[in-house]
């Protein structure tokens, strides 16, 4: 089996996020930079079917020179080759930009399955993984929760408000991982040794014979909208607390 | 030249998700200034019979596709009839939800339309004719404000956070034909597993009580239960509890769980890490009971009681009570 899973080099969650006094994006001093948490499903995912059907993985990643760091880990959890897009003109791309990007490089290679995460925890945009699908003219299933394939099919549990949907789809298509969809496997020290010598080719816009038309810009980077200071409700006892509780979010807040 | 704010609206089983009256009167608000028409895109089987409800929020035009491949909702037959009349009538706007399946569809739609679009917007205006769309970033820690150079412009809101705002026209109903060839259709819903009946989901609900590592344990939730009950919540959990077993993963709110937007989040035993905050951050009111003075949660929420949740929340729920009486 041909399986592709795209990964994205993301600040760390803990990660203090600074804007820049100008607006114009993020201070990237400091930040630690790891494998977004979602796209770790898809790796993992990737992996339990080259163990399951045999075949191999293929990483993917659109980043600069310190992305090739996210696909050595990939590679150390046990996939098998690298594609790294790295280019300066890719700077501020937007979703249909990463996407296009992504899709020639796939296109180059055969591919049954793809995975994505469902989202970069970085712009939270959601978007890139559908746009691929429709790059390559395959199905998609996006927040998936279980797989499993028979055949020439794929079967998953995509969770939607107040229920869960099973979807089949024909192959190829292109899933995206929410949590809870695997336990991705730490890389061992065995498989960061066998990672360096696995092929990473690196790619440029040039080499990928695309152009880079970026539509949707972000034109102004702001911190989070401030919150008029809250309350904090003294009382005798507990039960006091709770009634002057109830009383404002009657009366005050008018929510109840 | 893209003239035009257009929504896609959402159904389910024959009735309007809210979201489809949020997104209705945000558009009316944003064609109002830009002088221009309304239109919505209604996809479904058997679903005539409620188009011209969007007026009650302000559409001037519904374009309606009625057929039996559009139900359940897919992927391939979604997106192929929304873009093909996108591409036919040029909207200069193009608004959905960020909903599930509002995600799903929008992405989907970007491709297809070779477009740009801001992902689960907070808020939207004009600035010199263009859409500028408002959206968190890094889990809610940043936010950027996104402009789009092609057309459609599109953006998918948040629910619960755009007002739906009374209107009443007639809208002038108009069926199109989706162009659908089953041969395209490479997905199919096989089964719908609903959750526990009666519950109102986490994304959805207009109060939410939820229990953090506080609760010390799964047993403990009953209270948590029981104030849901009585003031009409739905329960959430931190990733702490989930992680513990204590709760379902569906029950998570935060970065890597849901993102919720209720009129009142009422937080019980959790701190208030900004991986929680990411998801419930743009909540109307925030109450956080905590017996840690230190926690963080304090510093959003807009009242807080410093004290041991077992003897509040039960308090609470009898106060609720009364005055709901």
């Amino acid at each position: 089996m041909n399986i592709v899973a795209c990964v994205k080099q993301v600040p760390d969650t803990e990660t203090l996020i600074k804007v820049k006094p100008d607006g114009s994006g993020i201070d990237e001093v400091g930040i630690k930079w790891v494998m977004n948490p979602y796209d770790e499903f898809g790796v993992e995912e990737a992996l339990k079917l080259k163990e399951k059907f045999g075949g191999d993985v293929t990483i993917v990643s659109l980043g600069p020179a310190r992305a090739l760091e996210t696909i050595r880990t990939a590679l150390a959890m046990g996939a098998d080759k690298g594609i790294h897009i790295s280019d300066p003109a890719f700077d501020g791309a937007d979703a249909y930009t990463v996407a296009n990007a992504l899709a020639t490089a796939i296109k180059s290679i055969p591919h049954d399955i793809i995975f994505c995460g469902q989202r970069a925890i970085d712009d939270d945009s959601g978007q890139v993984g559908a746009i691929v699908a429709e790059f390559l003219n395959i199905p998609q299933v996006t927040l998936v929760t279980k797989v499993d394939i028979e055949g020439a099919s794929i079967k998953v549990i995509r969770p939607i408000e107040g229920a869960q949907l099973l979807i089949e789809s024909s192959l190829p298509c292109l899933v995206t991982a929410q949590k809870g969809l695997n336990e991705p496997r730490y890389a061992s020290l065995p498989g960061i040794m066998k990672a360096k010598k696995k092929p990473v080719d690196v790619k440029d816009a040039a080499a990928l014979s695309i152009s880079i038309d970026v539509k949707a810009k972000i034109a102004k980077t702001l911190p989070p909208p401030a919150r008029p200071p809250g309350k904090i409700i003294c009382g005798e006892d507990p039960a006091e607390k709770a009634r002057e509780l109830a009383r404002l979010l009657r009366e005050e807040a008018k929510v109840i | 030249m893209a003239k035009g704010v257009w929504i896609v609206a959402e159904q389910r089983y024959g009735a309007y998700r809210k979201i489809s009256f949020e997104l209705a009167s945000t558009a009316r608000k944003l064609a109002d200034q830009l002088g221009e028409e309304v239109g919505a895109v209604l996809l479904g089987s058997g679903i005539e019979g409620i188009a011209g409800e969007l007026g009650k929020y302000g559409v001037d035009k519904v374009y309606i596709a009625d057929n039996a491949l559009l139900e359940p909702y897919t992927t391939d037959a979604h997106a192929a009839a929304v873009a093909r009349l996108v591409k036919e009538k040029d909207p200069s706007i193009l608004l959905l939800g960020a909903s599930v399946q509002g995600k799903d569809l929008s992405a989907r739609l970007v491709g297809k339309l070779a477009t740009g679009m801001a992902t689960d917007c907070v808020d939207v205006k004009i600035v010199d004719g263009k859409l500028l769309a408002l959206r968190p970033m890094y889990a809610g820690k940043c936010y950027g404000e996104v402009v789009t150079s092609s057309f459609p412009q599109m953006a998918s809101l948040r629910p619960n956070v755009f007002p739906a705002v009374e209107n009443s026209k007639t809208p002038e109903v108009i069926k199109f034909d989706p162009g659908l060839d089953p041969g395209q259709l490479k997905t199919k819903v096989l089964e719908v597993q609903k959750d526990t009946a009666g519950k109102v989901d986490l994304t959805e609900a207009n109060i939410i009580v939820s229990g953090g590592r506080g609760m010390k344990g799964p047993e403990n939730y009953v209270i948590i239960e029981e104030l849901a009950d009585v003031i009409g919540a739905t329960v959430g959990a931190s990733r702490a509890a989930v992680d513990a077993g204590w709760r379902p993963q569906k029950d998570q709110v935060g970065q890597t769980g849901k993102v919720v937007s209720p009129n009142l989040y009422i937080a019980c035993g959790i701190s208030g890490a900004i991986q929680h905050l990411a998801g419930m951050g743009t909540s109307k009111y925030i109450v956080a009971i905590n017996k840690d003075p230190d926690a963080p949660i304090f510093a959003r929420a807009d009242y807080g009681i410093v004290d041991d949740l077992f003897k509040i929340v039960p308090e609470l729920t009898k106060e609720v009570k009364k005055l709901l009486a």
